[in-house]
């Protein structure tokens, strides 16, 4: 696949040809066709109902942190399931590939696979799925009617919306990187790693990065200075301090990646020397700063998730949560710690001693405030009344199963181990535990626990238990024999296998990733389903779970200013505090509301980026130069835009919540 | 009822059986060691680990929403005692495993001569002196230089049972690991740096070894066999590879550096003696200035403006262009000294060392003292130990 | 926020304020500038740490010593360190309302802003004509790289400020405009407290190299 080089580009298409077009390859061939057919038939459906007009004036332009929060996860949903196909041909293959047979997967194909499903499932999965739940949630908790800035908002999203749209190019355009998902040097070098794929990469990453890094400025600034009267910092709900420390993290670290994929790029356009072998550059020193980004990486996807735990905990075991305050130092803990740790990814690279032990004890010292997590969330489930309804099941199988990654994570950060553990399948198997029993189980329950207040209706839980199965033993089918594996000394990455005593192994290993399969099935199924019974799910109580925050105060869907009257907090868990102390709904007195403008700027600054990416990814350095300039003139044109709210009149308001009104008295409040 | 249970999970002990977890069964003294390491700290971990596991099952299925007979106390949600013990309990775990990792991690350190050859037999220096062998990680192969015996072979390694071996690693093009799972841990091997491993072979047999870090389109292929023989096999080993084999001269290597993949075991009966030092000092390429003595200039502040020019088109390329889209085409520097320079050059830097040898002895003689952090070993130089000299 | 609603005079608990608790437009946007300007600073930090690493591999080509020129660099810095008290006065003027001042100040910073690009231009210009590109070596690189990407800042900050001096001139001195002339003064001073940093860590120290 190596290109001859000096590459030929011409003015119009640069390096595009008509080569790039994987047309010799059946499987993305056929991909491409499952994908466009869907693809017209959202386009075909969407015009025939005449929904653009509708989708464009209440969503895509839509600067309401709701409406953004679903957004996102629309996104890491419909990415998931990209980045499942991915795994489930990766496991395809390594079950195949055994006893001379090559599987079905050449190496140009299967190294884009096993690199894009990381970078897909981390930046485009998780982290959407993170970032959408932290909007949607955090400002209801806190008592308020947007994020601090809603524009900025909607320019994130999309910029993350860019990033995975470029990525979702590389596949029917060119290729994707053949790097491993952190790309280090010099593979991915110029030299060798000529093609377009690790330049999609850095583009796609850079334009999300943009937007991940904003919306954690964003978010931080709602927490800090948005909440209601009253929320002191030690009166915030547990989930809102873990999203206060993941946005510092994100603040703290997405810079740390944009440099240095700008030095790689510099090295792959311009032929500078930070990280290629000669010239005096090190390619070491990528590994050290792409780290510095990359171990608090897994702290920003992690801590949300904690945060679910704490909030479905104490709810359905009906009690306040154990330990508060040992729940938010231990989350402060972690987010300090997160930074010293990073070197534990290359202890293999030949540091000294001592600072490999350091470097390895410091890892150790985060499963402390860890550990102490965990014990809450136990404690909390000690002495209550607990309802296992969808989130507390998954919080159960996360605390079980999330343990069990935390004593394999802290086997690899004694070095002397990690020199026979570390890049084998424990290591895969490790930080999927971590990552699915953690991340994955967390999302779940989250979505589950909040459904009900972004729509109005539960989920199904008949469809939401076969997904919980599904996923709970398709993990245990998948991975566990993967720490077998790494026992046998069985490397990550690898396409083809000649010890026959591996291969059951990886039959068990791809049955696992079958039933996960079936679980992300089930998981659909059960929205279709939840959709449909809509009615029968209904829920107008607006606090469907006698929940314990301020997000259960308001009606299910809220409504565009969250509260008609803003709360004010005398506890921790102030929904329960109002519920038990006799608060009652105020039914007069309603003024107007202050609320931001929607706006297109967002959609057309973040279109800008995508044809500024793909134009550099090709060498087209018309359309780089037109874009570029289209994304400062847009941006400067809309700073000329000093009209960016309204009033929502009092009169408005008041018919909003007599409707409420109406609703709650055909219900018996809890 | 307990017997048949039994039953069902014979199939999985003849699983388990069958398998060759070599990880946890080596047959060197390194890795039986860091074995034992993954077993205590497993243990150790396990002491809290399922209690708590036991507490989650538990707590779920008693306070159970249906079970009205548990108490109930939705108000509960601090103790003081409680918080006491949820964070001493890991924090006294995690002290006695920093202690493991601190001496572990110094005592298994690759870079340190070994003091012993298995658990109770101390090393003696004359007695058993070190095989040295050099390896460089190709695309997508293993070469190992045998310097003493002065011959080279590809993709196969073969070593004495009971002697000391130690390696000195590099690779060609891209960043791979040199592990052999039942004789010792990993360590990357990387372009234009030079890392160590000390290890030993206890049982004579054949085993596995693999690059452990992804390294392009051939890295499946890459593994090769590990042979430990008895010593009047390894000599009857190199009798019959140097009879059969080439010679690996500079040009050679450059041929043999051509990415392939799956390459047959290849023997070469002589060896050019600096062929490691300009691989390591990215200078097989005749002309091209070696890394030692560009470091050295580099110390002496470059070679001034007169120095810029000093930079000649790269007639030679790995497999694929090196020159960028803007950057123009790459080029390398040109070299002053002749490549014959490069033996004395080498032998006059020391090699760096951060563990202090004397201090350190491991097993069958006392437990050495704390050891201070030393000097070149600060957090932001050490991550660059590997030398390139 | 502690307006009488939450603690009424008969004592008895309130859980929601009557009246509208606005939030007034950019109420926190000197905060969330202020963290994009830390993680802006984090970008600096990288390429300054990159510097530190990279900063003695000359690949036998030309060091420090053999590049800069002192003295057209302090004339730069001292073109920035102008500029930044040009602002100071803009802003006195924004404070006193007296919006022709303001752009008069405005102007002349800009100018000053635009000379010290010119001079790096010039410099850089030099540079790559004797043959010290950035492709020359990892000190180089890093080099290029790090005083390059303040240049690229100071542009911006010059599109911005001309933006501004528009906006100004056809709003006048609104609330909105004062936050963003506050928020583009927080900005500038920035850049010169980061190249305080290329000034000292850069230059002077790599001549003592």
């Amino acid at each position: 696949m190596a290109a001859s080089y000096p590459v030929e580009t011409s003015f119009l298409f640069g390096r595009l040809t008509l080569d790039a077009l994987p047309l010799n390859e059946p499987i993305v061939v056929a991909t491409f066709a499952v994908v466009a057919m869907g693809g017209l038939a959202v386009f075909g459906g969407l015009t025939y109902f005449r929904l653009w007009g509708y989708l464009w004036r209440e969503w895509f332009t839509s600067v309401d942190h709701k409406k953004i929060g679903i957004m996102y996860m629309v996104l890491g949903i419909v990415m998931l399931l990209r980045g499942f196909a991915d795994a489930i041909m990766m496991r395809l293959q390594q079950a195949l590939a055994f006893n001379g047979s090559e599987g079905y997967l050449n190496a140009h194909h299967y190294d884009q696979i096993f690199t894009a499903h990381g970078v897909i499932m981390i930046f485009f999965v998780a982290m959407p799925l993170v970032t959408g739940l932290m909007n949607y949630v955090v400002p209801l908790q806190i008592g308020a009617r947007d994020v601090s800035f809603p524009f900025l908002n909607n320019f994130s999203f999309w910029m993350t919306t860019g990033g995975a749209i470029l990525v979702m190019m590389s596949l029917f355009i060119g290729e994707f990187a053949k790097t491993g998902w952190l790309a280090y040097p010099p593979l991915s070098g110029i030299g060798y790693s000529p093609d377009p794929g690790v330049d999609y990469y850095i583009w796609a990453l850079q334009i999300a990065g943009v937007g991940t890094t904003l919306s954690g400025v964003n978010l931080i600034c709602t927490i800090i200075k948005m909440r209601a009267p009253g929320m002191s910092l030690m009166k915030m709900p547990v989930f809102t301090w873990t999203s206060l420390c993941t946005n510092v993290l994100i603040v703290a670290t997405f810079p740390v990646l944009t440099a240095v994929l700008v030095l790689l790029s510099l090295d792959r356009y311009l032929g500078m020397n930070f990280f290629t072998n000669d010239f005096g550059g090190s390619p070491m020193l990528y590994v050290n700063l792409i780290w510095i980004w990359g171990h608090p990486e897994v702290y920003i996807l992690i801590l949300p998730a904690f945060g679910v735990f704490s909030e479905v905990a104490s709810t359905f075991s009906g009690k306040r949560l154990f330990g508060y305050t040992s729940m938010v130092y231990a989350t402060v803990v972690i987010t300090i710690l997160s930074y010293l740790v990073w070197l534990h990814h290359f202890f293999t690279m030949g540091s000294g001693a001592s600072v490999n032990s350091f470097f390895g004890i410091t890892t150790m010292i985060i499963s402390i405030p860890t550990g102490a997590k965990i014990f809450n969330w136990l404690f909390t489930m000690y002495k209550g009344r607990i309802k296992f309804e969808l989130p507390m099941m998954y919080t159960v199988a996360f605390m079980i199963t999330f343990v069990i990654g935390g004593m394999t994570g802290v086997m690899l950060a004694i070095p002397p181990a990690d020199f026979v553990l570390h890049n084998s399948l424990f290591l895969i198997a490790h930080f999927h535990n971590v990552i699915i029993g953690g991340v994955v189980f967390g999302m779940f329950a989250g979505i589950a626990y909040w459904w009900p207040k972004a729509f109005g209706f539960k989920l199904d839980p008949f469809w939401g238990k076969m997904s919980f199965w599904f996923w709970v033993l398709g993990f245990y089918f998948a991975f566990m024999p993967l720490y077998v594996l790494g026992f046998m000394g069985v490397t990550r990455r690898m396409r083809v296998f000649d010890d026959p005593s591996w291969h059951i192994w990886f039959l068990i290993a791809g049955f696992g990733a079958f039933l996960i399969l079936l679980g992300i099935v089930s998981f659909l199924v059960q929205i279709g389903v939840s959709i449909l019974k809509r009615e029968q799910l209904r829920d107008e109580t607006g606090d469907p779970w006698h929940g314990r925050t301020l997000e259960w105060a308001t009606s299910s869907p809220p409504p565009a200013y969250n509260f008609a009257f803003t709360p004010v907090i005398h506890q921790i868990d102030a929904w329960w505090d109002m519920k038990k102390r006799g608060y009652v709904r105020p039914l007069e007195g309603y003024k107007s509301i202050h609320m931001p403008r929607n706006t297109g700027a967002g959609v057309i600054l973040a279109a800008c980026s995508v044809a500024l990416g793909f134009a550099l990814v090709w060498y087209m350095w018309w359309l780089a130069a037109l874009s570029f300039v289209a994304l400062v003139a847009v941006a400067i044109i809309h700073t000329f835009n000093y009209n960016r709210d309204y009033d929502i009149p009092a009169e408005e308001v008041a018919q909003t919540e007599m409707e409420r009104t109406r609703l709650l008295a055909g219900q018996v409040t809890p | 009822m307990s017997r048949f249970r039994l039953i069902l999970l014979l199939p999985l002990a003849a699983l388990l059986a069958g398998c060759n977890f070599v990880v946890l069964d080596p047959s060197g003294d390194i890795a039986i060691q860091q074995r034992d390491i993954v077993v205590i700290s497993t243990a150790l971990m396990l002491l809290i680990i399922i209690p708590v596991l036991a507490l989650t099952v538990w707590f779920a299925w008693k306070y159970r929403a249906t079970n009205t007979s548990a108490t109930y106390d939705p108000d509960w949600h601090h103790s003081t005692q409680l918080e006491l013990v949820i964070w001493a309990a890991p924090l006294l775990i995690i002290i006695c495993l920093g202690a493991l990792t601190w001496m572990g991690t110094h005592l298994l350190d690759p870079y340190r001569p070994l003091d012993r050859i298995a658990a109770g037999t101390v090393v003696k220096q004359d007695e058993h002196k070190p095989l040295e062998v050099e390896v460089v990680a190709l695309d997508w192969k293993w070469l190992f230089i045998y310097p003493e015996q002065g011959m080279a072979t590809v993709n196969e390694l073969v070593a004495p049972v009971n002697r000391p071996i130690s390696f000195k690693i590099t690779a060609s093009s891209v960043m791979n690991s040199f592990y052999i799972p039942a004789l010792a841990g990993m360590i990357y091997a990387m372009p234009g740096m030079e890392t160590k491993l000390h290890a030993v072979i206890n049982e004579a047999g054949v085993y596995r070894g693999i690059s452990a870090n992804y390294s392009g389109a051939g890295f499946s292929g890459m593994h090769f066999r590990f042979h430990g023989v008895s010593d009047a096999d390894f000599e009857a080993w190199v009798a019959k590879a140097k009879a059969g084999g080439g010679n690996l001269t500079r040009a050679a290597y450059l041929d043999l550096e051509k990415p392939s993949e799956n390459v047959p075991v290849t023997y070469f009966a002589q060896v050019d003696p600096v062929l490691f030092r300009a691989i390591v000092n990215m200078c097989v390429e005749t002309g091209k200035m070696c890394m030692s003595e560009m470091m050295a200039i580099d110390e002496q502040g470059g070679l001034g403006l007169e120095g810029v020019n000093n930079v000649l088109a790269l007639t030679y390329d790995k497999y694929a262009r090196r020159g960028t889209v803007l950057g123009g085409d790459s080029g390398f520097v040109v070299g002053i000294c002749s490549p014959e320079d490069l033996v004395e050059a080498g032998a006059k830097i020391p090699a760096i060392r951060t563990t202090p040898a004397t201090r350190l002895i491991g097993a069958g003689l006392p437990v050495p003292a704390f050891t201070p952090i030393s000097a070149p070993s600060s957090p932001f130089t050490a991550p660059f130990r590997p030398s390139s000299i | 926020m502690s307006n009488a609603t939450t603690a009424p005079a008969n004592g008895e608990i309130v859980f929601y304020e009557v009246d509208e608790h606005a939030h007034p437009e950019g109420h926190s946007t000197a905060l969330g500038f202020w963290i994009y300007l830390m993680s802006d600073c984090l970008i600096f930090a990288m390429l300054f740490a990159t510097f530190g690493v990279l900063g003695g591999n000359y690949a036998a080509g030309p060091a420090p010593k053999d590049l800069f020129d002192l003295e057209l660099v302090a004339l730069n810095t001292a073109m920035l360190l102008f500029s930044s008290i040009t602002y100071g006065f803009a802003m006195l003027a924004m404070e006193k309302g007296k919006i022709a001042q303001v752009q008069v100040w405005l102007g002349i910073t800009g100018l000053f802003g635009l000379a010290f690009l010119c001079i790096e231009l010039y410099e850089f210009h030099h540079m790559i004509h004797v043959g010290a590109t950035p492709q020359r070596s990892a000190f180089l690189s890093a080099f290029f790289t790090l005083v390059g990407t303040h240049g690229l800042h100071v542009t911006f900050g010059l599109i911005w400020l001309v933006t501004m001096m528009v906006q100004v001139g056809y709003r006048g001195l609104i609330p909105a405009n004062r936050r963003r002339l506050m928020c583009l003064s927080m900005f500038w001073h920035f850049l010169d407290v980061i190249w305080i940093g290329v000034f000292t860590f850069v230059y002077l120290m790599g001549m003592l190299r």
